[in-house]
């Protein structure tokens, strides 16, 4: 079943066209990986998918964006409800200045959850969710700038996931990681298929190859080609996909 | 030791010049420094006392002393960043958080700057006109406190917006994909964030709010009695020390001495290293933070 998708989205920044007629469909429960040379615009893409690109100056998106039906750039719609349903995780792991716990219990806290027991209750299951839980249940009131590189953007998974959000975007998300946070943070994703949807913009190919379901190749704001994990890295149809998958330009 | 070496230390004339020069314009502009600080204190210290600090000038007994004068200068101040904090935090966080860069915000900008570069005795004209006459509170610690939160004005809207400015903007960024609203990311992150330079930016007014003196002659004039009663006293005239240092060499109160006039000056200073002192410790507070 399709959650979200994009229809001739042309997107500009200024005179830059930085994504050109993408039409791009993702499927409920799926991994599907964004990959392309550095400049394509996958970032961009992303981004658009919650409305983060609406904060930019000089920006002109045409085109749709279905998600649950609507269009979620039609005037009526009000983007803070589109980003509590649609999560991100950026390449940075960028936890607030602020306890652990304080971290998770954020979003959740602005939307109206005051219960002591039930933000327990949220915290702890988002930490779980994250793979975090274990390590930090001891330390819950300490400074969330207090854990290493990777159980902080763990942590930002957990505070991604503490809103139920449907899908989650994850823009180089284990791109600034060891290799064995990138390991555990590659499960962790493999496992929150299960409940949510999950669009990952990669520059690892390996980790495109191991972790995705589908595959969208971009170069210079062209949606190139589309399908299968296996199928992009085995036998892409575009030979320009067979030159970047196979590591000869990017 | 091959006294040929190409990494042999050469000794360069123009070098050996400039830096004795630099050394010993620093050296005079610190012992300029010192010797003034010396001489106050030198002068002034010796006149402070308990009676000093806690009596009012008084015209029956011909003695003298500043009790109404530190009251009035902590009245006016706190009363002043009562007034300018939620103006000048206010003013920040809509320059940084919410304006569009544009011609109108260049305007504010401007007049902002324009504003901190206006000697304070045409401020004290200004007070003198609207809050005095227009709004007619007549010579009033309030006429002066609002004089003198107009005088800060630049310097709270200036250092709170940048350090609102320099909040990583990382966090605004994840905020705002949670969902949550422009209101609740400032509260919860980006004023707890900019609070030290918030602090900075209070501990700078009061600073410029105790040295000032020619804006408040016009406005909260230069009454020297006791406060009869403290909850209605913006409604009078009264003297900062600092204004009444000024006082010392015109009307010259009752009971006062030679030495008077540095004794407040040292008592000024002081409060002046404390409040360096304080920026001090907040600025190593932000580099630890
Ligand atoms: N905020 C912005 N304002 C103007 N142009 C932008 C902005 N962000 C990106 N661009 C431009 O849009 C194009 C696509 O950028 P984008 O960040 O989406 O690329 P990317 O594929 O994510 O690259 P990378 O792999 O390096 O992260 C680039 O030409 C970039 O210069
Ligand atoms: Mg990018």
């Amino acid at each position: 079943m399709t959650i979200i998708e994009t229809k001739n989205l042309n997107l500009h920044y200024g005179d830059n066209h930085a994504l050109i007629n993408v039409s791009l469909s993702f499927m409920k429960n799926e991994i599907t990986a964004l990959i392309g040379p550095s400049g394509c615009g996958k970032s961009t893409f992303l981004r658009v998918l919650n409305r983060m690109n609406d904060i930019i100056k000089d920006v002109r998106i045409d085109g749709e964006v279905i998600f649950d039906g609507v269009n979620i750039y039609a005037p009526d719609i009000d983007p803070m409800r589109i980003r509590k349903n649609i999560g991100m995780v950026f390449q940075k792991p960028n936890p607030f200045p602020m306890s652990i716990y304080d971290n998770v219990a954020y979003a959740p806290r602005y939307h109206k959850v005051k219960k002591r027991a039930v933000l327990d209750e949220i915290v702890e299951k988002s930490l779980r969710k994250a793979a975090l839980w274990e390590e930090v249940k001891d330390r819950l009131k300490k400074s969330a700038l207090s854990l290493s590189g990777g159980q902080q953007q763990r942590l930002c998974i957990a505070r991604a996931v503490a809103l139920e959000p449907e899908i989650l975007l994850l823009d180089e998300a284990t791109s600034a990681l060891d290799p064995i946070s990138t390991f555990k943070i590659e499960d962790l994703i493999q496992d929150l298929k299960k409940t949510y949807t999950v669009i990952m913009v990669t520059h690892n190919m390996q980790q495109a190859a191991r972790v995705s379901n589908k595959t969208a190749f971009f170069l210079l704001g062209d949606m190139l080609e589309f399908g299968d994990t296996e199928k992009i890295f085995g036998n892409p149809v575009n030979p320009k996909t067979q030159e970047y998958v196979s590591g000869r330009f990017g | 030791m091959n006294n040929d070496s190409p990494y042999k230390r050469t000794v360069h004339m123009d070098t050996v010049i400039i830096r004795t020069l630099a050394c010993l314009a620093a050296g005079i502009a610190l012992l300029i420094l010192f010797g003034i600080i010396g001489y106050i204190f030198f002068q002034g210290l010796p006149a402070i006392n308990w009676a000093f600090l806690s009596t009012e000038p008084s015209f029956l007994d011909q003695t003298y002393g500043i009790a109404p004068m530190i009251i009035n200068t902590v009245y006016i101040t706190v009363l002043a960043l009562l007034i300018i904090l939620p103006i000048g935090i206010g003013g920040a966080i809509y320059l940084s958080e919410y304006s569009k860069q544009g011609k109108i915000l260049s305007l504010i900008r401007f007049t902002i700057e324009i504003l901190s570069g206006i000697p304070s005795i045409v401020y004290g004209l200004f007070g003198a006109l609207f809050f005095v006459l227009f709004f007619n509170m007549g010579y009033s610690i309030l006429a002066g406190a609002f004089t003198l939160a107009l005088i800060v004005l630049p310097i709270v809207v200036r250092t709170t917006e940048e350090s609102l400015k320099s909040v990583d903007p990382t966090y605004r960024e994840a905020a705002l994909s949670m969902g949550v609203n422009k209101l609740y990311t400032i509260r919860t992150i980006l004023l707890p964030c900019a609070m030290p330079g918030i602090i900075a930016a209070i501990i700078l007014s009061v600073g410029r709010m105790v040295g000032e003196s020619a804006a408040l002659l016009c406005t909260s004039g230069t009454a020297y009695q006791l406060p009869g009663d403290i909850a209605t006293h913006y409604k009078n005239s009264g003297a900062t020390l600092a204004v009444q240092i000024y006082q010392c060499f015109t009307e010259r109160p009752p009971g006062m001495t030679d030495a008077t006039p540095f004794a407040i000056a040292a008592i000024l200073m002081l409060v002046v290293l404390l409040l360096n002192f304080l920026t001090y410790i907040v600025g190593k507070g932000i580099k630890r933070g």
